[in-house]
């Protein structure tokens, strides 16, 4: 279902945190409606890459287009490109002193300027689709982990983005929890969606991947279909990761 | 076999009890008792001191400093009238700190070198002069030289120094929020602005309001320091007062009192609404 049109791309990019070096000569892309997922060992550069899609970092040198847009730091479409570019965190990140509904329409309302019954009207569209409607009301902290993550989901979907980042939606939750925000993911996959996912849930990998990437020390180590990536992996760093986090 | 709760004996050992003394050491009858008894000894002190020294006591000359009735009807006395004005001078003077403190809290979280050196250059200049001194620039020196009164010199120098302390409870206050706070902001593509206005200000209002507390109290006493440029607020009065009546002992414990409920009545105000706040959230 993807397309040829290049959404994300990367070429060769590196980044630094003051004197290290986080990002290593990167050059990759993502196709409109391609779902990436990205694994590696901790610190390995993943969250990093993922942040510098949609300029909560910016890299230093090489070039990222983004939906046709240039990232840089100090462009001043950059506004409107996160806008386009959705964003879920480990930590959720809802804001507390907002209700959920309030939550999902301050996005659209203050950065659209959507007027507030459309808005609404968006926010419980959302909701439904992340299977809470219920929960409008409630302020985040009365929410169970997976809950509040599905909130953050419909928070960026609501922005109308055309593309999803995840930067390890499942980390901070319960093992119980895991499978209903998966869930919700997998279903936004089988929209379209063009989606980057930083995870370690294999599982879901291989449901929803058309490309599996695996990063180590900032570099890209391998690039690959699930099924060569699983099962034949051209670098030996990846097969010795893959056994160790398929091995519990 | 269910037990009712009346009949309900533990099995288990009861658990070791305090010392008596510890037990009465620590009971609120106690506390209340000893804090009597220590204003007691010192008002009984401060009470036979007077009449050795041949004091002569007129407290009854007292209340109509706060209002009397004649004739004419009835009539706040001068001790009030004072109040007002020193509620007046210190909420305008709080309001203008309050713009200015959170004015010089964005430009030192700016992350631009500039408005950050502003900003520090600005906190260490004021926080480095005593706070009389300050008041004497304001009004011996810039009074002359841009044309204010000695009403509007005490405002701006109890605004400006007081602004100090609320940008570094602003400061504070904004850092407290959780950094994911303005990723997630920022990721619904948020400007620096509107991420503030929204979402960071909104939810360290909470941090803020317990050090706001105090910094209001502590603007409505020093507020007194204006009576040096005989601005006619509480301090003033009481002064003056004094100089018709020689009543000092009276009259500066009446004072300190009048200060002492207002303030008290502010901080359990505020705590009040920090309660109702906490529940809203
Ligand atoms: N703001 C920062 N300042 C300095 N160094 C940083 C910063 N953010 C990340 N790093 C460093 O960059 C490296 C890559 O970090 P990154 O968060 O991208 O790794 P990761 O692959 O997401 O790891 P994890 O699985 O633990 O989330 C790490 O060594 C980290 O210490
Ligand atoms: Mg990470």
């Amino acid at each position: 279902m993807t397309t040829g049109v290049p959404m994300i791309s990367f070429e060769n990019v590196d980044k630094f945190y003051g004197d290290f070096h986080a990002l290593k000569d990167v050059t990759i892309s993502v196709r409109e409606g391609e779902r990436m997922v990205i694994c590696g060992p901790s610190g390995s550069g993943k969250s990093t890459l993922i942040r510098c899609i949609n300029g909560l970092e910016f890299h230093n040198s090489g070039t990222l287009t983004v939906d046709g847009i240039e990232v840089y730091e100090g462009s001043k479409d950059i506004l409107n490109l996160r806008q386009e570019v959705g964003m879920v965190f480990q930590q959720f990140n809802l804001f507390p002193h907002l209700t959920v509904l309030e939550n999902l329409m301050i996005g659209p309302m203050k950065v659209r300027k959507t007027p507030r019954a459309e808005a609404e009207a968006t926010a419980r569209k959302y909701l439904d689709r992340v299977h809470i409607p219920e929960q409008a009301a409630k302020y985040p902290s009365a929410l169970s982990g997976g809950q509040q993550q599905r909130v953050a989901i419909a928070r960026s979907l609501c922005m109308e983005s055309r593309i999803m980042l995840f930067d390890e939606p499942t980390s901070a939750l319960d093992p119980e929890m895991i499978n209903e925000v998966l869930d919700v993911m997998v279903e936004l996959a089988e929209t379209g969606m063009t989606m980057v996912v930083v995870t370690h849930e294999m599982g879901f990998a291989r449901k929803v991947a058309d490309t599996m990437v695996f990063m180590e020390d900032g570099r890209i180590v391998e690039v690959s279909p699930p099924e060569q990536f699983f099962t034949n992996p051209s670098s030996e760093r990846c097969r010795m990761f893959l056994e160790q986090i398929l091995e519990h | 076999m269910t037990v009712a709760p009346d009949s309900y004996a533990p099995r288990g050992r009861p658990l070791p009890q305090p010392a008596r003394a510890t037990q009465v050491i620590n009971s609120v009858t106690f506390s209340v008792a000893l804090y009597a008894l220590i204003i007691g000894v010192i008002t009984y002190g401060a009470y036979t001191g007077a009449q050795a020294m041949g004091y002569n006591w007129q407290w009854y000359r007292v209340p109509q400093y706060f209002y009397s009735v004649t004739e004419d009807g009835f009539q706040w006395g001068e001790i009030v009238i004072g109040l007002m004005k020193t509620l007046q001078l210190s909420a305008t003077a709080f309001a203008f700190a309050l713009v200015l403190g959170l004015v010089v809290a964005l430009l030192r979280l700016s992350g631009l070198i500039i408005c950050t050196a502003v900003a520090i250059g600005f906190l260490e200049l004021i926080r480095n002069i005593p706070l009389l001194v300050l008041l004497y620039l304001f009004y011996y020196v810039l009074g002359p030289i841009f044309g204010f009164d000695r009403y509007t010199a005490s405002i701006l120098c109890l605004g400006v120094f007081h602004s100090v302390l609320i940008s570094e409870i602003f400061r504070a206050g904004i850092e407290a929020v959780a950094r994911g706070q303005w990723e997630a902001a920022t990721s619904i593509g948020m400007s620096r602005g509107q991420a503030y206005r929204y979402i960071i200000l909104p939810q360290s209002i909470r941090f803020m309001l317990p050090p706001m507390t105090g910094e209001v109290v502590h603007m409505v006493k020093s507020s007194a320091i204006v009576s040096v440029i005989a601005v006619a607020e509480l301090t003033t009065i009481g002064r003056n007062i004094i100089s018709d009546t020689y009543m000092s002992f009276e009259i500066w414990f009446t004072i300190a009192a009048v200060y002492m409920v207002v303030t008290l009545i502010l901080s359990v105000g505020v705590s009040f609404m920090e309660k109702r706040y906490a529940v809203a959230q």
